[in-house]
């Protein structure tokens, strides 16, 4: 039963680290209608910011703080200098484009930082697990986490559903060329809304880095599930893209737990530990599958015209 | 004026080719030079580079060219840089491969065109037995062996029970069989994960905790060794489920790893510090040139470029007479860094393990040490399922 506690806390956790990354995406692809395949090359960049600004500052949260912002005008610059020319292509073009930012920020962090990785160490009262029922003892870092995503996600709804420029992000993600047309600074709107999604992908990854390592090309695979979770709960929203995130990390974390000791009841022993993570794996694009055949706008479409 | 142009090209090629098959040693090499394991293949790359310049870059007297191959990590990959080494490069002997799952995806081409073979790192029970071949030569280990030096260890230490965790490919089942092949107190579970793209051992890690095991092993090579033992410092077993390892922390994880690796011990047939002449200079020559210590994988890709030369020395450089080259490497006659060793029947090497632990040397950098021997003369369990005799 503490067990069960335990797996749902990871599933959580691993759910709201999604959720950074996939409202980012959601915000770029749903209201700028584009695709940002580079989006896993922010959430990089912001693992690096923060482990070196860590690293010349000697403190954990100055590193973060400083990564946030870091990431925050990378993606404006990024969004000026490259992305802008892209928005009237095709969603080819864009994912060709995006293509090769990713091999041009993992290159150039190979020549930057060299091919051997960093890492983010914690302070010491974030590495004491903490017990949160009898008996369970909860790693800290994790738990902070969850308290960020949660912050965060907070924030960010009552950015977007209660203040102006949230009105207008909203109504970009509607339509487009009618708030164009009414007068709004369209341009300056999408450098903020991809300055903010580039933001979000550094937090997801920074808060990421003293779990796993940071690394060249550590935005790749996680870039996949973002874009499950957004075909998931409905391009461009936020509300869809935080309970899919939640849905696909619980999945994902249950499935590894459970489908191990599932599968031994149908297979042999060693079968079923093979199969499990196999299978496992194969859920959340299952339940993808599921969701585009049934509804193919998502589970939370953002509202149309 | 173009079709001179070809015509020239086509000339030129005609030209060389013969020359070249005739003056030089060609040798492929495979591993990974892209992604964040580049840092293993770089290690490999390096020691063979440098095991090349102790010989003066001849080996037989003949010049040596090496072509390099990165399998990016991926089976399918490495076997297309393998096929494209045999067919159109046509190198004498190939070498390298740090993943299971890539060896065994390309190692029909190599067997088929008889093409001499020098694996460097991978050791898949199935190379060891039913799939070895007269042309396939290890200098590493087959992968039960070490985690079975580990198991033995534990039992030195009394250990009443373990909970095994690795990730689920070729390498990763080879490694829990090995631990479980000589571990004589009880398993309280077994798990594995996605292979390589899982980060996260959160719910593995739980589990674990939640069996009450005495104690946890791990193979995560690469950096996810370095994840893995974030997560689980970070989860506070550290104190009371003690972690035992293979391949998990080694000369290119620990800058990352720092103080989580502290006191988690694990074995290897090579520790920097063996006390061998050969392994002296390979490791002050290899610190002087790149200013950094090498990592097992190199000392296993420096003795498959001694092995290489023993063979191409013994046939004075006629890489046509397999045979001979085969008989020669069969005596493994080159000083290897790990001390002398002896082939198999199926061509493992049966050799002494050692437990090694990190340090933190003068300079406050941490390092690898060998504690004790775990095993002499270990043998893989599949020689028997070899049909070379």
């Amino acid at each position: 039963m503490l067990l069960v506690v335990e797996q749902l806390l990871n599933g959580l956790q691993f759910g709201l680290l999604l959720f950074l990354l996939a409202a980012g995406l959601t915000l770029v692809f749903g209201i700028m209608d584009f695709v940002n395949l580079a989006h896993g090359s922010l959430y990089m960049m912001g693992a690096y910011f923060a482990a070196t600004f860590a690293a010349w500052t000697g403190s954990f949260i100055i590193g973060i703080v400083l990564a946030l912002g870091a990431t925050l005008l990378l993606g404006m610059v990024l969004e000026y200098v490259a992305l802008r020319h892209l928005y009237g292509r095709d969603h080819l073009d864009q994912v060709l484009g995006t293509f090769g930012l990713i091999l041009f920020f993992n290159d150039a962090v190979r020549l930057i930082w060299g091919p051997a990785g960093l890492s983010l160490p914690l302070p010491a009262w974030l590495t004491v697990p903490i017990q949160i029922v009898p008996g369970v003892f909860y790693p800290s870092y994790r738990l902070a986490i969850i308290a960020v995503s949660l912050v965060v996600a907070a924030l960010l709804y009552l950015v977007v559903m209660r203040t102006r420029v949230g009105m207008l992000i909203r109504a970009g993600a509607s339509n487009r060329e009618m708030i164009g047309a009414l007068g709004i600074n369209i341009r300056l709107l999408f450098t903020l809304v991809f300055g903010l999604g580039a933001a979000l992908a550094g937090l997801a990854g920074l808060m990421q880095a003293p779990i796993l390592t940071v690394q060249i090309g550590m935005g790749e695979n996680i870039l996949i599930l973002a874009f499950v979770i957004i075909v998931i709960g409905g391009i461009g929203s936020i509300r869809g893209a935080f309970l899919a995130a939640i849905f696909v990390g619980m999945i994902d974390t249950l499935g590894r737990a459970y489908a191990p000791d599932l599968l031994r009841h149908l297979l042999s022993p060693t079968a079923a530990s093979t199969a499990a993570p196999a299978l496992s794996s194969m859920l959340i694009y299952l339940l993808m599958a599921i969701v585009l055949v049934v509804r193919p706008e998502g589970l939370f479409p953002a509202s149309k015209r | 004026m173009r079709s001179t142009f070809w015509l020239a090209g086509a000339a030129l090629l005609a030209l060389a080719q013969p020359a070249n098959a005739g003056d030089t040693i060609k040798i492929g090499f495979v591993s990974t030079f892209s992604g964040p394991t580049a840092v293993i293949g770089n290690d490999m790359r390096n020691s063979f580079e440098l095991a090349l310049d102790h010989m003066g870059r001849k080996m037989g007297g003949k010049n040596v060219e090496v072509i390099y191959e990165d399998d990016t990590f991926k089976p399918d990959v490495g076997k297309q840089k393998t096929q494209k080494l045999i067919e159109s490069d046509k190198v004498d002997f190939i070498a390298g491969y740090i993943w299971s799952n890539v060896l065994l995806a390309s190692l029909k081409p190599i067997v088929d065109s008889k093409t001499m073979m020098v694996i460097a790192n991978a050791g898949p029970s199935q190379v060891a037995g039913e799939l070895c071949s007269p042309y396939v030569f290890s200098t590493s280990w087959q992968n039960d062996q070490t985690p079975a030096a580990v198991g033995e260890y534990m039992n030195q230490k009394n250990v009443k029970s373990v909970f095994l965790i690795g990730p689920n490919y070729a390498a990763g089942k080879d490694m829990l069989a090995g631990v479980k092949s000589t571990f004589k107190g009880e398993i309280k579970g077994e798990e594995y994960t996605v292979w390589p793209s899982q980060l996260d051992f959160s719910a593995e890690l739980s589990k674990a905790r939640a069996s009450g095991a005495a104690s946890i092993f791990v193979f995560y090579p690469g950096a996810a060794g370095v994840q893995f033992l974030n997560q689980y410092s970070q989860a506070g077993l550290k104190a009371t489920m003690p972690l035992y390892t293979a391949f998990t922390i080694d000369e290119t994880t620990l800058p990352l790893q720092k103080d989580n690796a502290i006191g988690v011990p694990g074995a290897q047939q090579w520790v920097n510090d063996l006390p061998n002449d050969a392994n002296k200079k390979f490791v002050s020559d290899f610190r002087a040139k790149f200013k950094h210590g090498p990592s097992f994988y190199g000392a296993q890709a420096y003795d498959a470029a001694q092995l290489i030369n023993s063979a191409v020395v013994a046939v004075k450089g006629d890489t046509s007479k397999k045979e001979e080259m085969r008989k020669a490497m069969e005596k493994a006659d080159f000083k290897s860094v790990r001390g002398a060793f002896k082939f198999g029947n199926n061509h493992m090497p049966i050799q002494n393990f050692y437990l090694q632990d990190v340090v933190k040397g003068t300079d406050g950098e941490l390092g690898l040490k060998t504690v004790a021997t775990i095993v002499k003369d270990s043998q893989d369990r599949f020689h028997d399922k070899c049909p070379m005799k």
